[in-house]
């Protein structure tokens, strides 16, 4: 798409589609990985280490990978074609939001699992309802389920394969940091990948920071 | 004796006044970024306030061009003129036919005749037109150890063959199925060699990459490998190494670019209109004069060069007839019969 802009707005235009890309899908993950890390945290059932295993496999999952299977299926020739959302950044979004899912799934798991027993029994004792023990052991689980949102988000925004695969790194379109770096490289524009680079790490940085304040203001 | 729960959890009002202060914080986060991806995906798709006239042309083009960003110089001037939005997808010419054929592109700009002919042939293709030419060029380290220079292509590759058995070079090749590995396979086979053998051997290096990263690991590696003028200019310009042009003469180097439409029988889905918009724009005096005119103020030779003219009025007799010979399908540029309703393309 014609873009008539000058470098540095075109560099502007990337980090915005970056974070709204890699901030979408995070958010779009979270409306089903997280119940299903706390589902898995809490419950007991015959299936829940399989389930575990999976999502633990799927941590190493590669980018690329990942990003080859989706291609597959949203290419006009595979089953979701007709939806034409290849080379769109929903399909970024989609893609992303799946990468990340056992990322959330998985802390999520970990870091209910990890709360103190004796809270759920203290609870049950003092005549708590089901949901309400489950209100209860999330809600000192907190901290470790913004660190999986956080880990999440940072994963989406500096992946490269899926947003290459599913995006196609088209100017003005589908163009987020990971692939500008990745094309500046190849085209030899070694000094404004390091730039991008830079910038890409500040902006991870930035959220990281503002996460912390804001966990610790609910700490008091 | 019953406590309620929420009085051992919550504890006292103050604090729940600050956790629905916080649940509206997320609640207004939450709504925002809801309005926020409505509005892109009406924007990105077109829709209620953000409509737009413009039809999408999806391209999937070789490395060689994108990366000089000659596509980008022809994209801002045809877009300003026309109401078509292209998508470049850079890729190598192998997996841009593939995009072609699996309907997720509208065309394709490369540079392999043979794999651009079984596309035509197996009917996935319509209207090729040539649009652009260069050389490929042997590039090697600057005191050129193997001695190629002053060597026909053939010759040099046997020569390299032959040192590098010695252990004395070595050799980088793409194996990347891209268009310059193409290439390279069948210049082996003009010297009397199979590709498929070599790169059983030591002195033989397979990068599995683009060009620009295959020509930085051959100058670390003090290696010979073969080079689009185009990413080896801009590398060398740009000091990112400092390998020398050896062999550079010689119709074998000839690389020729074209474009070719993808077929609506075959794909009714594919912007056909679009694509021969584009098309009649690359051949046209305008689009030509971008690609003769492209990095002249950057580079000390041309890049590209612009071939409808050379073609048609055979200003250059010898280099048309090289053309002809190399990048003709049965002497012609596009045969009738895929000639699908763009027969204007070639009078």
């Amino acid at each position: 798409m014609r873009l008539g802009l000058s470098v540095e707005t075109e560099v502007f235009e990337i980090v915005i589609r970056a974070i709204l890309v890699s901030g979408t899908a995070t958010l779009l993950s979270s409306l089903w990985a997280l119940p299903a890390g706390v589902f898995l945290g809490l419950k007991r059932f015959r299936a829940r280490s399989i389930a575990k295993g999976f999502f633990v496999t799927m941590l190493g999952m590669p980018t690329v990978s990942l990003g080859l299977i989706l291609y597959l299926l949203f290419s006009r020739a595979g089953p979701l074609g007709f939806l034409h959302l290849l080379y769109t950044p929903q399909a970024m979004i989609i893609g992303q939001a799946v990468l990340i899912t056992p990322i959330i799934v998985s802390f999520v798991m970990n870091t209910i699992e990890s709360v103190d027993p004796e809270i759920r029994d203290l609870a049950k004792t003092l005549g708590a309802s089901e949901t309400q023990v489950s209100l209860a052991v999330l809600k000192e689980s907190m901290n470790g389920v913004f660190l999986a949102i956080i880990a999440s988000f940072n994963r989406a925004i500096a992946e490269l394969g899926v947003a290459l695969m599913l995006g196609g790194n088209i100017r003005g379109i589908t163009r987020v940091l990971t692939t500008s770096i990745a094309l500046e490289t190849t085209r030899g524009e070694l000094v404004l990948g390091l730039v991008l680079t830079i910038i890409l790490l500040s902006i991870v940085f930035a959220l990281n920071t503002i996460v912390n304040l804001f966990q610790r203001r609910r700490r008091f | 004796m019953l406590v309620h729960i929420d009085d051992v959890f919550d504890g006292d009002n103050e604090l729940r006044e600050m956790e629905s202060k916080r649940i509206g914080v997320w609640v207004a986060a939450i709504v925002l970024t809801a309005l926020i991806a409505v509005s892109g995906t009406a924007y990105y798709f077109g829709v209620g306030p953000f409509s737009r006239n413009r039809a999408k042309l999806v391209v999937a083009t070789t490395t060689s061009l994108y990366d000089t960003t000659l596509l980008d110089a022809i994209e801002d001037q045809f877009e300003d003129n026309y109401p078509i939005d292209i998508y470049f997808i850079s890729a190598g010419t192998g997996i841009a036919i593939t995009y072609a054929q699996r309907g997720d592109a509208d065309m394709i700009l490369v540079h392999a005749p043979l794999k651009e002919r079984s596309f035509l042939e197996d009917g996935y293709g319509v209207c090729r037109k040539i649009v652009a030419y260069n050389f490929f060029t042997i590039v090697g380290p600057a005191g050129d150890p193997a001695g190629l220079i002053g060597l026909t292509p053939s010759h040099a590759l046997a020569k390299i063959v032959e040192e590098g058995r010695k252990g004395a070079v070595a050799w980088v090749s793409r194996g990347d199925d891209s268009g310059t590995h193409t290439k390279e396979k069948s210049l082996w086979d003009a010297a009397g060699f199979e590709w498929i053998e070599l790169r059983e051997e030591d002195w033989f290096l397979e990068s599995g990459t683009g060009m620009g990263k295959t020509l930085q690991i051959t100058d670390e590696k003090s290696a010979y490998t073969l080079a689009d003028m185009g990413t080896y200019l801009k590398y060398y310009t740009d000091q990112l190494i400092s390998l020398a042009v050896v062999v550079d003469v010689g119709k074998e180097l000839l690389n020729v670019y074209s474009a070719i439409a993808v077929n609506r029988t075959y794909n009714p889905e594919v912007s056909f209109d679009a694509a021969l918009s584009f098309t009649k724009f690359l051949v046209s005096e305008e689009g030509q004069q971008i690609i003769d005119q492209f990095g002249q103020d950057v580079y000390p030779q041309k890049l590209f060069y612009p071939a409808v003219q050379l073609l048609k009025e055979r200003t250059n007799a010898a280099l048309a007839s090289w053309i002809e010979e190399f990048a003709y399908f049965d002497g012609e540029e596009c045969p009738d019969k895929y000639q699908d309703n763009c027969k204007e393309l070639y009078n």
